[in-house]
């Protein structure tokens, strides 16, 4: 501070003409907080620079805002550029640009608490600003931080706005704060009763905060508050809380609990016994608590608080919780909006989950179908099929690294991923698959085999980290319907892709004529391959399908998540039982159980939220019963078809 | 009957010979003799025997009757934390009644649980002992829940999908399904078994402080040499005699089995259930060895890597479960703890640490292609060479 | 059984030869440095920075003379992520190399399978990942962040700095988010947040479906509180959760995330162009400025290569590493209690200005930093505190509030003061 105060007498020294309206000036004396400002404290620097009228102001706050403020070693601020070990300051006061080394300088970084503090100090110089940018920063950080000063010119700046969507949000925010802030009471109460349709948070937040509440106690129910609700102890509340409320009043001595019981013990110990009760003996809770009642008896130490005691204490209060905003009217209008709100909200948030569930289930669906093809129609258990995902994915991301293009690296690495995982596949069935057909078990560890090695592999070559992949642009984001329903476009994206390998996958099997000699080889090999059909090159592309389909989920799953050498292991356990589940050997029951497995944990989910693990060991127990009772999943085979 | 039994079938002798030898030349070269054995590599060789074991269970299930069973490592965890639990608990109590002992009044029972649990779950953020827990003041009978809470889960799951004809590949992924559940229930905190820390320090033995690790550690050796014993000669049994070729015979063709009139379920049943056992209290050895149990010992791949060492060894024969077992998991430590020399190639080294697991990938799938029969089909080689 | 005898034959021929090759310098022999870390499995790529970066140590060190006269030899192991494997490495450095000190471990659960075996050989070892306290072992140095040196000033700053009303705190289910979350749980009702304002959520590792946990967090501004997420999730884990942050639009201005396990390593795993704004702390960034920083990461870069970036456990390395050196000689030799006795006290400067000292209780005194995420994947720091002294036992939870931690004057780790009695003389594990 002395350093500060020396500042301003040299500059003033030094610079008699400056007048005490340059910005630079008016700042010296807050040098200190506006150099490190805290959000409680930076109040007073806004309100001193948003009263003294300089033009420059506005522009000196957006820069500190943006951390482009610098402080210089003599303790004058600058607005400044990096340029390598040099700054190109720019005068907050002039605009005159300069260029200094930059050592000695400290740049300026409020936090995100005192950013958004000079944000609503913002508001006044960006509301009416013709720069778009700007007034929507002002909309956004009057959103952020509601206050009552704020109304008058939000309301005065709407019918000026030229923007649609702006002048759109401006009159949901000013209908917001006229709820909270209105002079009139009958303003308030139109404002909170158009809000019952209003699913946002934010007129969520308006509400509840119009209905905040406290609690209290009496003993009679007083007239003159507005009473949110009466608690009944034992039921709204524990009787102990309850008890605890009336403490704090000092309308009750306070319980003594076990600790007290036994510090209060150990310092009355006279001639190795509390009252006639022997130290050796204090083992019990009973000795103890008859050892204490000796002590309260004689004097020593305050009576126990019993059960009856506290029951009796509490039969003489009534407690309940008031209201914070003293207008029942109000109160009434906000409440009945609100029990409006939540049922909307009740319902959105079951339509979220739902399509939360469609998402999960149209992933898993597409992790599986390639399964579903070389599991269930070729009867081959492939414990490499992970691994295709895995591959499919590393891709992408190698993909990545040479086409800096998202939107065209993503369209060159579906049909590659197909391309290599298709290779791996027939790679594999020709080299071990073709001579494990009649051994099931033993393809199953040879797969297994291959899996551990190929994830080695990517190990080997990718490292252990996650590598990234990113989507496109017009993936980003989401698809909102209102606050409570929305989902990313990603996932989108993922259910599109799902669709459409189901209907690929049925139009091959049911329409082409591979998907017919698929099914003969798979129905007795020995026939068709004596009407003219070659078991060897059908097993080979029927597999190196599957593969394929494999390795697009790959490039899907890790746009969605994360591209891992393990990733391929997080999906095999349950792609298997998404196709056992749903039925072997029929591409609608692995969708019929894909949409089972996606919704039952998505709806375990919801019953514990705050344990997503339970969640999943509850839905793979499910499924171990249900293939218990339903060996041959949701969809079986009849016939000979379902022989195994 | 037990002696001609033995006379009956000479590879067990064969066998018992040589884990006697074997036992006596572990003793002579540790610390209770020569010295020029450390303990933390007797600890190695008794834990390898604990995985002989469960490996010549695994055999019986799958080499003996067919089942691929992806979940008998669970068992083997069971038996872990069973043993585990009462290990933690005694050792915490001793320490709990010690630091209570100085203090002016004596502790109620309560406040001794309560420290117990205090000490067992600050670790986890929790003090409350968990119903799981209810009987773990007790060795007998956490010692009982070794063997019957595998045993129970064996014969219900079992009974449940012998019951339903879920055999093949569709039992190997529900095997694998249970043991995922099991793991991922044991990786939740609410489970009460220390979520993703498990059971730790188990290899302080409570009323054995003093007593130096070398001599517990060659104590658990011979507890261990005496399972495989015991374990090899009632598989041996099992897999000999009538109820051997019925056995087999499942394997083989079950369905001929069952038109033959037996019941093909209830010869499952035993053989999955009895294994189960085996393979519980090879892990209630094993851990206290180990010192720590976790639920990543539990997860789906360790099952899996029990059908690598018996596919390796060679299945339908005990001792080829053994020399699997033994032979990939010391084969494997050596080159996972870098004990295998890099090999430079000029352009790139291998390290056996990244490559071990390709190569063993690999040779698992190159076993399974040209020799099913494994290393245990040597022998076959060696014996018929004569004649 | 000739395949299980003639391994074992040759493990112990490899055994045997590595303990007696012995360079001879002007001492006996050379002192040795243990190095416990993972270097293949699920940690490696994290553990195995640190073991280059101890190697690094070691080679400086012996560039500027060694240590007592001595070269100083790092003997690597590897884990393998594998926590059994963990204790019997851990045995194996102590009585078969016969190391002076063992720098290592990453995750909690393994040295929690290391700390029976450190204190039954009396072995010394310097763990430097930021953990979830409630523990005190005589044997161990814990150079990482107590939960009052990371979480705690984190949690102030949303409350001081951010105004922060409403809490969702997310982990990855394992005993280091549980713990923490269940500290700053007391903390925060001592600070007047109300129970039901305070969610708490733990997802599997590597969980990848975030889309309901998002859209709940979303939810809880619904009453009009400023909402803050508080995440220990772990590793791979935060790609989906911060792409499905970004996907969903929450921007650090309405609800800041500040992450305890995210650093410089983590976020290149993304694109950070829509997390700009949200928070880690820690005790170190790499973007910190002083010249000791400049020089560790020039000196890093140019022995691990120009791509490599510097972390916060490798500054627990360092100053570990230091701090043991100059208690050996002080002590003048590197036998473990006295060691011990000559830590205490042992101050070294850190790498972001300021100096760590070593405390009784065998954790660090170290300044905090919060950096928010910046669009390049580094951090800017804009909150720096003084040093704080790491706690072992944390104030906010009623039964470890009553414990201290005092090696040197109580001897005792797990000192009960209200009964003025060691509860014991091990640590829990």
């Amino acid at each position: 501070m002395p350093r500060v105060l020396i500042l301003l007498a040299l500059l003033l020294g030094f610079s008699p003409a400056a007048q005490a309206q340059e910005l630079q000036t008016l700042l010296q004396p807050h040098a200190q907080e506006v150099a490190k400002p805290g959000r409680r404290t930076v109040g007073t620097v806004l309100d001193d620079l948003a009263s003294s009228g300089i033009p420059q102001v506005a522009t000196f706050l957006e820069e500190w805002q943006d951390k482009s403020v610098w402080q210089s070693p003599e303790g004058l601020f600058f607005i400044a550029d990096e340029d390598g070990d040099n700054l190109i300051l720019t005068d907050i006061d002039s605009g005159v640009e300069t260029t200094a080394p930059s050592d000695g300088f400290t740049q300026l970084k409020p936090n995100g608490g005192v950013r958004r503090v000079i944000g609503t100090a913002l508001v006044q110089f960006q509301l009416m600003d013709p720069d778009l940018n700007r007034r929507t920063t002002a909309v956004a950080s009057i959103a952020r931080r509601p206050e009552a000063s704020q109304l008058a010119p939000l309301l005065g700046s709407i019918d000026g706005e030229e923007d649609p969507t702006l002048k759109a949000r401006k009159i949901q925010l000013a209908n917001f704060l006229s709820a909270s802030f209105a002079e009139e009471p009958t303003d308030r109460i139109a404002a909170i009763s158009s809000l019952s349709t209003d699913v946002s948070v934010e007129a969520r937040a308006v509400l509840n905060q119009i209905l905040t509440t406290r609690p209290a106690l009496a003993e009679e129910l007083p007239t003159d508050v507005n009473v949110a609700r009466v608690l009944n102890p034992g039921e709204d509340m524990s009787l102990d809380a309850a008890y605890e409320l009336l403490v704090a009043d000092d309308l009750a001595a306070p319980r003594t609990d076990a600790d007290t019981i036994k510090a209060a013990l150990a310092s009355n110990i006279i001639n190795g016994r509390v009252g006639d009760v022997p130290v050796a003996q204090l083992g019990t809770t009973a000795n103890r608590n008859r050892a204490y009642a000796q002590l309260a008896h004689s004097g020593t130490v305050p009576p126990l608080v019993t059960d009856t005691d506290r029951d009796a204490a509490l039969a003489k209060f009534t407690f309940f919780e008031i209201y914070d905003e003293a207008d029942t009217a109000i109160t009434d209008a906000a409440t009945t909006a609100l029990a409006s709100v939540e049922t909307r909200v009740a319902v959105g948030q079951s339509a979220d989950l739902a399509l939360d569930a469609l998402s999960l289930a149209s992933i898993y669906f597409l992790a599986a179908i390639g399964l579903a093809i070389t599991f269930g129609v070729m009867g081959v258990i492939n414990m490499a099929h992970g691994e295709f995902i895995m591959m499919g994915a590393y891709t992408g991301y190698v993909v990545q690294l040479f086409i800096p293009s998202y939107t065209a690296s993503i369209i060159i690495a579906l049909p590659l991923a197909f391309a290599v995982t298709f290779a791996a596949g027939v790679a594999m069935e020709r080299l071990v698959i073709r001579h494990l057909y009649h051994r099931p078990l033993e393809t199953l560890l040879a797969t297994f085999g291959i899996s551990i090695a190929l994830q080695q592999l990517a190990k080997n070559i990718f490292g252990t980290q996650a590598r990234p992949l990113t989507s496109p642009a017009w993936l980003d984001g989401a698809w909102v319907f209102n606050d409570v329903v929305q989902i990313s476009y990603i996932r989108i994206a993922i259910f599109v892709l799902a669709v459409i390998f189901l209907f690929l996958i049925l139009f091959v099997l049911k329409r082409t004529r591979l998907g017919l000699e698929v099914r003969a080889v798979t129905q007795n090999p020995g026939m068709a391959a004596s009407m003219g059909i070659n078991p060897d090159r059908i097993n080979m592309l029927t597999f190196g399908l599957g593969s394929g389909i494999a390795g697009i989920a790959g490039v899907a799953i890790g746009l969605y998540a994360k591209v891992t050498s393990e990733m391929g292991a997080d999906y095999i356990v349950q792609s298997f039982m998404t196709v056992v589940v749903g039925g072997v050997g029929n591409v609608w029951g692995t969708l019929a159980g894909a949409s089972l497995i996606g919704f039952l944990q998505k709806g375990i989910e919801w019953l514990n939220p705050s344990n997503t693990l339970a969640a999943q060991t509850y839905m793979i127990l499910f499924i171990i019963l249900f293939i218990q009772f339903r060996p041959k999943g949701i969809v079986a085979l009849k016939g000979r078809a379902a022989a195994d | 009957m037990n002696k001609s039994f033995l006379m009956r079938n000479p590879s067990t002798l064969w066998f018992l010979l040589g884990l006697s030898l074997f036992t006596i030349v572990v003793t002579i070269l540790s610390d209770a003799g020569l010295g020029v054995m450390s303990t933390s590599f007797v600890k190695t060789l008794g834990k390898t025997l604990c995985l002989c074991l469960i490996a010549v269970a695994m055999d019986v299930v799958w080499g003996y009757c067919g089942i691929l069973s992806l979940g008998h490592f669970a068992f083997f965890g069971i038996g872990g934390y069973a043993v585990g639990m009462w290990l933690m608990y005694a050792r915490t109590e001793g320490i709990v009644l010690d630091s209570l002992a100085t203090q002016t009044i004596p502790p109620t029972a309560q406040e001794v649980t309560d420290a117990i649990g205090n000490q067992i779950f600050g670790v986890v953020g929790s003090s409350e002992f968990p119903m799981i827990w209810a009987f773990s003041d007790s060795l007998f009978l956490q010692l009982l829940m070794v063997v019957l809470v595998p045993g129970l889960l064996a014969l219900v799951f079992g009974w449940l999908a012998f019951r339903s004809r879920v055999t093949g590949v569709y039992l190997s992924i529900l095997t694998q399904a249970m043991t995922l559940a099991l793991s991922l229930y044991l990786f939740q905190n609410d489970s009460g078994l220390r979520g993703n820390n498990g059971l730790s320090g188990l290899q302080n033995i409570p009323g054995f402080e003093n007593t130096p690790q070398s001599t517990i550690s060659l104590a658990f050796f011979y507890a261990s040499a005496s399972a495989v014993a015991l374990g090899y000669v009632l598989f041996a049994w099992v897999t000999s005699g009538k109820m051997g070729s019925v056995i087999k015979a499942i394997r083989d063709n079950e369905s001929r089995v069952r038109f033959l009139g037996y019941h093909v379920e209830s010869y499952k049943l035993f053989v999955f259930t009895i294994t189960a056992v085996v393979a519980a209290i090879a892990g209630a050895l094993y851990y206290p060895q180990a010192g720590i149990i976790n639920p990543a010992e539990i997860a789906p791949i360790a099952s899996i890597y029990l059908a690598v060492w018996v596919a390796i060894g060679g299945r339908g024969r005990l001792y080829g479960a053994v020399i699997g077992a033994a032979f990939v998991s010391l084969l494997s430590s050596w080159f996972t703890g870098g004990g295998a020399p890099a090999i430079p190639l000029g352009f790139y080294t291998i390290q056996w640490t990244d490559w071990w697991l390709v190569l063993l990938g690999l040779s698992f799938v190159a076993v399974t292609l040209y020799a099913p029969k494994g290393i245990g089909g040597l022998f076959d080689y060696l014996v018929r060479k004569p004649s | 059984m000739k395949f299980n005898k003639s391994l074992s034959a040759s493990i112990f021929a490899g055994l045997l030869a590595s303990t007696s090759m012995v360079a001879a310098q002007d001492c006996a022999e050379p002192i040795k440095v243990g190095v416990l870390h993972s270097l293949s499995g699920s940690m490696a790529i994290s553990e195995t920075t640190l073991k280059d970066a101890m190697l690094m140590l070691v080679e400086q060190q012996n560039a500027a003379g060694g240590l007592l006269g001595c070269e100083i030899e790092a003997v690597v192991v590897d884990p393998a992520s594998d926590w059994p494997l963990f204790a019997e490495k851990a045995r194996e450095l102590l009585t078969v190399s016969e190391v002076d000190v063992i720098f290592g471990n990453w995750t909690s659960v393994s040295r929690k399978s290391v700390l029976p075996v450190i204190e039954e050989l009396n072995g010394l070892l310097f763990y430097p990942v930021q953990y979830e306290g409630e523990e005190s072992s005589r044997n161990v140095f814990y150079t990482g962040a107590a939960p009052n040196q990371q979480a705690i000033p984190a949690t102030d700053y949303f409350l001081e700095e951010l105004g922060v009303e409403k809490f969702a705190l997310l982990g990855t289910d394992y005993v280091y988010p549980r713990t923490t979350n269940n500290i700053l749980e007391a903390y925060l009702i001592d600070n007047g947040i109300a129970e039901e304002d305070i969610f708490v959520n733990y997802t599997p590792f590597g969980h990848s479906d975030w889309a309901t946990i998002v859209a709940d967090v979303v939810a809880l501004g619904e009453d009009g509180k400023q909402v803050g997420v508080i995440s220990t999730i772990n590793g791979d884990a935060n790609i989906g959760f911060y792409k499905e942050l970004a996907a969903a639009g929450v921007s650090a201005d309405d609800i800041p995330v500040v992450a305890f396990s995210v650093g410089e390593e983590e976020l290149s795993g993304l694109d950070t162009s829509n997390l700009v704004g949200h928070l880690a702390a820690w005790n170190y960034f790499q973007s910190a400025e002083s010249d000791a920083n400049t020089d560790f990461i020039a000196a890093w870069k140019a022995f691990a290569g120009e791509d490599r970036v510097t972390n916060d456990p490798m500054e627990a390395h360092y100053i570990g590493f230091n701090m043991w050196v100059n208690a050996v000689e002080a002590a003048g030799t590197t036998d473990v209690d006295a060691v011990r006795d000559a830590m205490y006290g042992q101050e070294f400067p850190n790498l972001t200005g300021g100096t760590a000292v070593m405390l009784p209780n065998h954790h660090l005194a170290k300044p905090v930093l919060i950096g928010e995420i910046q669009a390049d994947g580094q951090f800017d720091i804009i909150s720096q505190t003084s040093e704080v002294p790491g706690d072992a036992w944390t104030d906010f939870l009623p039964e470890s509030a009553v414990l201290k931690s005092d090696w040197q004057e109580l001897g005792c780790g797990m000192y009960n003061v209200e009964t003025e009695s060691c509860v014991q003389l091990t640590s829990n594990y």
